[in-house]
């Protein structure tokens, strides 16, 4: 009784006095002790996305089920009232009929006076180009529209690309319209001309030149660059007593000293995931982030494809095995079959007592748990050998890298699973002491005239440098340490305001450079457009420096290769260089080293207390070290585990949690539910302090807190600057990944802070609309997916979906394989590039209004394979479905369904059937009623709440995709399959009188994802890749129950544990 | 007591009521003209171009076709104005002194673009691709109009969806046998149209009317 009187009330109206906030007692924080409670009575297999959700909250559902809160504040929170809202309602339909109702404005066509040859006038060129990122290149091919570069695709010839991209490849392009980039050369502040530069560079070069360089300091990040290496080569020989330092601030020194440890020199290491069977990752995100992350997804995947029936996959292509050990979740760990969380210091016991087992000697203590876990990865690794592979990461120590080494060597999987080159970097040196040399020397008053090319040492060197302080002016010293600093860079940062002279860097498509790929292959930059602005390349400001001031960039980089190959005709050797993306024949061939290290000779590992917290220092997935801060789309993407965004937070494991009292609540805003208050900890560390939210994480490691890099920017621009807190600011020298530190250093402020979390909306609410098995179970029942879902005949419908359309030619479809996914957000980014879609900011996040239109959900179940890790035994204490769960991607555009239940109820026929089967969005007749989105079972469809895209901006009008429309304030805007793209295809081939090809037609998303998860083509071809695909009995459909026959259909996820390893 | 309202007043509200149903009637029709009359749609209005040029002369008197300009027509989305190079392919000798080609010399010798008033004007959302047309047969007077007698070039159509729609919904009546044909001014439809346009429609493919007609066809 009372419960249904409970259930009546939920409608009522609260008195009108009632303050809105008490409406609702969701506003309760997580309890994450009565989820333990509630997860014991539990049983079988189930999915959840947010704590809230696995802990059944009541309140929470409620807040799910209500589309529109109570008593709803309105759309600006301010103090207009109805009567107000009325007459301003009335006065702007009036205007705005009235002003649809004019002429349109003349508008004007502008030919070229002379047209460029190749150029067609409304056909988009490509051209091939790359992107440097840290110690690799991605080879791309860029679409250009009359000459302005609109979307980047990766470039299938090239080494590390494939025909793939990633997130930041993919969002590099806002990266070159970013209106904050810095725009002109500046002299403390004051415009200056590019001559006048070069006037005072040769002026200081004569006087560098009488001392031969003596106080001459270069800062670089990693240099992959061999024009870049050849010009810092020229200065350093025309300066002899110049110095070159490096400082990348997220990449690890451990890798370079691992393999001098191991070999004696630097090497450079080249995975081949793709022959290994049994692959253990030591802390590496080697799927998502380091060089040849992108071919190193293809290349894994390929493995984890799965035919029609399990059994062809026993005859030579069995499905890889991937162990992950890492202290927190990353996309590589997310989508391992068996992922153990290990704090970073135990993780390097963890290599040792791995040593050990394969009799390398040497000795690692690991607990029962990790110690059980780790037998059945030995027992695994040696029934494969030379087929297997381990790989440190990053972030890893230079002991656990040389570990890796000498265990990959004893595994037998050198030249078959990974090979070494020589070094990709020019100059492979420790940065951290090459930064630590720079400033030593500039406080010992030793450096006279530095150069900062491309990095920003003020925000991202470790605090106790204190680097801002050896720039600006010193009160004791009545001047500068350094005479001339020189801060080459796109933006105007926080370097640069310390700065003398500022030099705007162009951005890789504006200028020519060259760059090595992870293999060594080189590939020349070529630009697509001229500069936007007075920018420069680093090639010409260091030419400035030598007797060839004014060179521009293209003779240096032909100049190189011109040097590199002599023979030949070389302007065939350059234009079809050019064509391919790559240089030929430059990729390193394998190098022969011997290991010269012996893990019993190591030290002792350092002890540490387990009652201490561990401080993690990790990039961000989105913004990376922080180049990326002032980019909007990739502030606005979602983190693939955490799905935060635009900021970063001290992430936590659920126990940790509870230890230190941290929770979270969520707000009652009725349908608006991303907001999350997090409570905010005060973080002292080696005498700096922080101030960060944090965020529970489950599958972290337990008294393990992540503060991940890149946020808290003081000068990034507009959508970049005060976004998160700066975990550089308590990153010291000595602990630049991992800081140890007692409890009492992290404190409880008693504040909240609101996250913007995309987890919380769009929840498909206990459905079962992600599917996963085991390879076992998939073996013994093929048929498990369908098990679970039971669809009605196709007759018991009220809709007549196929006698009024018969799709007589194409009836496009598409596959995604969530065996394949690893949620690395490259497709996100790619579909909202290709199809112009806004950003809508935090405050607009938090009220679940972001506008991308493939969103990828994160699931978590209760791991099959789950060792307890740190079990005390208690199952009121440790329950791996919170602490230690699976973890499951799946992204989520329009469902295209053939009974579309958007298209029954719109009253305006914005929203129809095409003959092809696309659920047509026609956004010049959407009135933006929102009927479809509240009848979506998929909930796929984006509402323009307010306008959200710039109509101002100059250099967004350049960025957009001339092929899709632009759309305003107040219209419904969903996934389309790039219809855009069918239309091309279609006409191409139409003029040839063909039918369309497979493969002629890919979605965005199709082409940017590495791992070739998603497929589209045409379901009509019975021999296209789709259709073969749907054929699959891993093929399901979500909520067939509904009959709503969606186009889009999944594979279901299949995991191979080891039998060993699964819980009964 | 005496009557308040006068007699006539019955036939004044008998009146207004009718009246007013007419008004908004009316309104409504003025409304639907207004968007269909050449006022909005600027057909058949010449507007001033920066150079007054003469399809009437080029293509009707000097017989020039009109893919030497408009290049691009066969293989892309937009038909291609011509560069200014293309103008003084032949006016670098003729008519070299004129002054009306002053606007022309101007833009090639300071290497400025002559800036057209654009006559055809889609709605920003449809997206029309004339290779496509041009290729399955759809000539170009069928929608520019007797281009060869325009001295100062007019929209000869309304432009208007449903225009589009109305050939979309029956393209056997405009599709032309020979490819010459497309570009020829003078075509008209022969007696058998009818028969020639269903057996090219099958020919080439083109798509049924269901297939025209899907909004994403034209909308993106």
């Amino acid at each position: 009784m009372s419960d249904l009187a409970q259930a009546g009330n939920k409608d009522d109206r609260p008195a009108p006095d009632e303050p809105f906030d008490n409406a609702s007692s969701a506003h309760r924080p997580l309890d994450l002790a009565a989820v333990r409670a509630r997860l014991q009575s539990k049983t079988g297999k189930h999915y959840w996305r947010t704590l809230e959700e696995l802990a059944g909250d009541p309140d929470f559902e409620e807040l799910l089920h209500r589309e529109f809160p109570r008593q709803a504040p309105s759309e600006w929170d301010d103090s207009v009232d109805r009567r107000d809202f009325l007459r301003l309602m009335a006065a702007s339909l009036a205007l705005a009929g009235l002003s649809g109702c004019g002429r349109a404005p003349e508008q004007y066509i502008v030919p070229y006076v002379k047209q460029p040859d190749g150029v067609v006038p409304g056909k988009p060129q490509f051209y091939a180009t790359a992107m440097p990122f840290g110690a690799d290149a991605i080879g791309l091919l860029v679409e250009s529209h009359e000459g302005r570069p609109t979307k980047v695709e990766g470039n299938p010839d090239h080494p590390s690309s494939l025909g793939a991209t990633n997130a930041f490849a993919q969002a590099s392009i806002l990266n070159l319209y970013d209106p904050d980039r810095a725009q002109t050369v500046t002299k403390a502040g004051e415009i200056q001309t590019w001559s006048q530069f070069l006037d005072a560079a040769q002026a200081l070069a004569s006087t560098l030149r009488a001392t031969r360089g003596e106080g001459l300091r270069i800062l670089t990040g990693i240099v992959n660059s061999p024009t870049l290496a050849a010009d810092l080569q020229n200065i350093l020989t025309l300066y002899p007593l110049a110095k070159w330092h490096q400082w990348e601030p997220a990449v690890g020194d451990g890798t370079r000293e691992g393999a001098k440890l191991a070999f004696g020199s630097y090497v450079n290491t080249v995975y081949r995931p793709e022959n290994a069977e049994v692959i253990l990752s030591i802390d590496s995100d080697f799927l998502a982030s380091g060089p040849g992350n992108v071919r190193y997804m293809r290349d894994f995947y390929k493995r984890r494809k799965l035919n029609q029936h399990a059994e062809a996959d026993r005859s030579g292509n069995e499905m890889s095995r991937l162990y992950v050990v890492e202290p927190t979740p990353s996309v590589t760990g997310s989508s391992a079959d068996h992922r153990l969380p290990l704090r970073s210091a135990e993780i390097e016991l963890f290599a040792r007592a791995l040593a050990a087992k394969l009799g390398l000697g040497g000795t690692g203590k690991l607990a029962p748990d990790a110690e059980k876990w780790l037998d059945a990865v030995v027992k695994d690794l040696k029934k494969y050998p030379r087929r297997t592979l381990v790989v440190a990461g990053e972030q890893q120590p230079a002991e656990a890298h040389a570990l890796v080494h000498a265990i990959n060597a004893a595994l037998g999987n050198v030249g078959t699973t990974l090979y070494y080159t020589e070094p990709v970097e020019a100059n492979p040196v420790n940065h951290l002491d090459s930064l630590s040399e720079l400033s030593a020397d500039i406080d010992a008053g030793k450096v006279s005239a530095l150069l900062i090319l491309g990095v920003n040492p003020v925000y991202t060197a470790p605090h106790d440098f204190y680097f801002a302080s050896k720039l600006r002016f010193d009160e004791k010293l009545k001047g500068k340490k350094v005479e001339t600093v020189i801060h080459v860079g796109p933006h105007f940062d926080e370097t640069a305001q310390y700065c003398d002279w500022h030099v705007a860097e162009s951005h890789y498509l504006e200028t020519w450079g060259d760059a090595r790929a992870f293999d060594g292959t080189v590939s020349v930059i070529q630009p697509l457009i001229a500069p936007l602005y007075r920018t420069h390349s680093v090639h010409e400001v260091l030419a400035a420096f030598t007797d060839k001031p004014g060179l521009s960039s293209y003779d240096a980089v032909r100049e190189r290769l011109k040097a590199a190959n002599p023979t030949g005709d070389f302007e065939k050797f350059w234009r079809k260089t050019l064509n391919d993306g790559v240089v030929a024949g430059t990729a390193f061939a394998p190098a022969n080293v011997s290991l010269k290290f012996n893990p019993a000779s190591l030290p002792p590992a350092k002890e540490s207390s387990a009652g201490e917290l561990e401080f993690l220092f990790r990039p961000d997935p989105s913004i990376y070290d922080g180049r990326f801060a002032n980019n909007g789309w990739l502030q606005e993407l979602p983190k693939p585990v955490t799905k935060l965004t635009w900021d970063n937070a001290a992430l936590v494991s659920p126990k940790t949690a509870q230890d230190l009292k941290l929770t979270h609540s969520i707000p009652s805003r009725g349908g608006e539910h991303g907001q999350i208050l997090s409570d905010v900890v005060d973080i002292s560390l080696s005498g700096s302090k922080v101030t960060a939210a944090a965020w529970i994480l489950p599958g972290q490691a337990e008294n393990v807190v992540v503060l991940p890099l890149g946020y808290g920017r003081k000068k990034a621009g507009y959508t970049g600057t005060n976004k998160g807190f700066n975990a550089y600011a308590v990153r010291s020298s000595n602990a630049l990944w991992a800081a140890n530190a007692p409890r009492s250093v992290i404190r409880k402020t008693g504040d909240d802070y609101p996250l913007a979390c995309t987890q919380y909306h769009f929840n498909m609410e206990g459905r079962h609309i992600l599917v996963s098995g085991t390879l076992d179970e998939y073996r013994k029942n093929p048929n498990f997916v369908h098990e679970l879902q039971q669809a009605p005949p196709k007759e018991l419908s009220l809709y007549n979906g196929e006698a009024e359309f018969p799709y007589n030619r194409d009836k496009w479809a598409m596959a995604i394989d969530l065996n394949s996914c690893n949620g690395c957000n490259a497709c996100v980014i790619a579909c909202q590039a290709e199809n112009n879609i806004a950003v809508v900011g935090k405050d607009q996040v938090m009220r679940g209004r972001e506008m991308h239109w493939i969103r990828i959900d994160r699931y978590y179940t209760n791991s099959v394979s789950a060792t307890s890790g740190k079990s005390t035994g208690d199952p009121s204490e440790y329950q791996p479905a919170l602490d230690h769960p699976d973890t499951f991607f799946q992204p989520v555009p329009c469902q295209q369904c053939e009974n579309a239940p958007c298209e029954q109820v719109c009253p305006v026929g914005a929203t129809v059937h095409s003959a092809e089967g696309l659920n047509d969005m026609v956004y010049n007749r959407c009135v933006g009623t929102r009927y479809c989105s509240n009848n979506c079972p998929y909930k796929v469809r984006r509402f323009n709440f307010l306008r959200f895209q710039d109509w101002e901006t100059p250099q967004f009008k350049l960025m957009r995709n001339p092929e899709v429309t632009v759309r305003s304030r107040g219209v419904m805007e969903k996934c389309t399959y790039c219809t855009q793209r069918i239309n091309n295809a279609r006409i191409e081939a139409e003029k040839k009188n063909e039918p369309i090809a497979d493969g002629a037609m890919v979605t965005a998303c199709e082409q940017a994802c590495p791992a070739q998860a998603i497929v589209f083509g045409n379901a009509n071809d019975p021999n296209s890749r789709v259709s073969k695909l749907r054929l699959q009995l891993r093929n399901y459909q979500i909520m067939p129950e509904l009959n709503s026959r969606p186009r889009t259909t999944y594979l279901a996820a299949v995991r191979n544990p080891n039998p060993e390893l699964e819980n009964p | 007591m005496a009557q308040i309202f006068h007699r006539s007043t019955n036939f004044i509200s008998r009146f207004s009521v009718f009246s007013f149903l007419f008004i908004v009637g009316f309104a409504i029709l003025a409304v639907l003209a207004a968007a269909r009359s050449p006022y909005l749609t600027r057909q058949n209005i010449t507007r001033e171009q920066p150079v007054q040029f003469s399809h009437k002369h080029h293509v009707g008197d000097d017989g020039i076709d009109c893919r030497y300009c408009h290049t691009s027509v066969e293989t892309s989305a937009f038909a291609g104005i011509p560069p200014t190079k293309t103008c003084m392919n032949c006016h670098s000798v003729l008519f070299n002194n004129a002054g009306y080609l002053e606007p022309v010399r101007d833009s090639y010798r300071d290497d400025k673009s002559i800036q057209w008033v654009k006559i055809h004007r889609l709605a920003d959302f449809a997206y029309f691709n004339h290779s496509i047309h041009v290729n399955k047969g759809v000539g170009c007077s069928t929608c520019h109009g007797p281009v060869d007698q325009m001295p100062l070039v007019f929209q000869a159509n309304t432009l208007l969806m449903q225009w589009c729609l109305d050939c979309h919904r029956n393209p056997e009546a405009v599709l032309r046998e020979k490819p010459e044909d497309v570009y020829n001014m003078n075509w008209k439809p022969p007696d058998n149209q009818e028969e020639i346009g269903k057996r090219l429609a099958q020919e080439r493919h083109i798509r049924t009317t269901a297939e025209l007609t899907s909004c994403s066809t034209c909308h993106r």
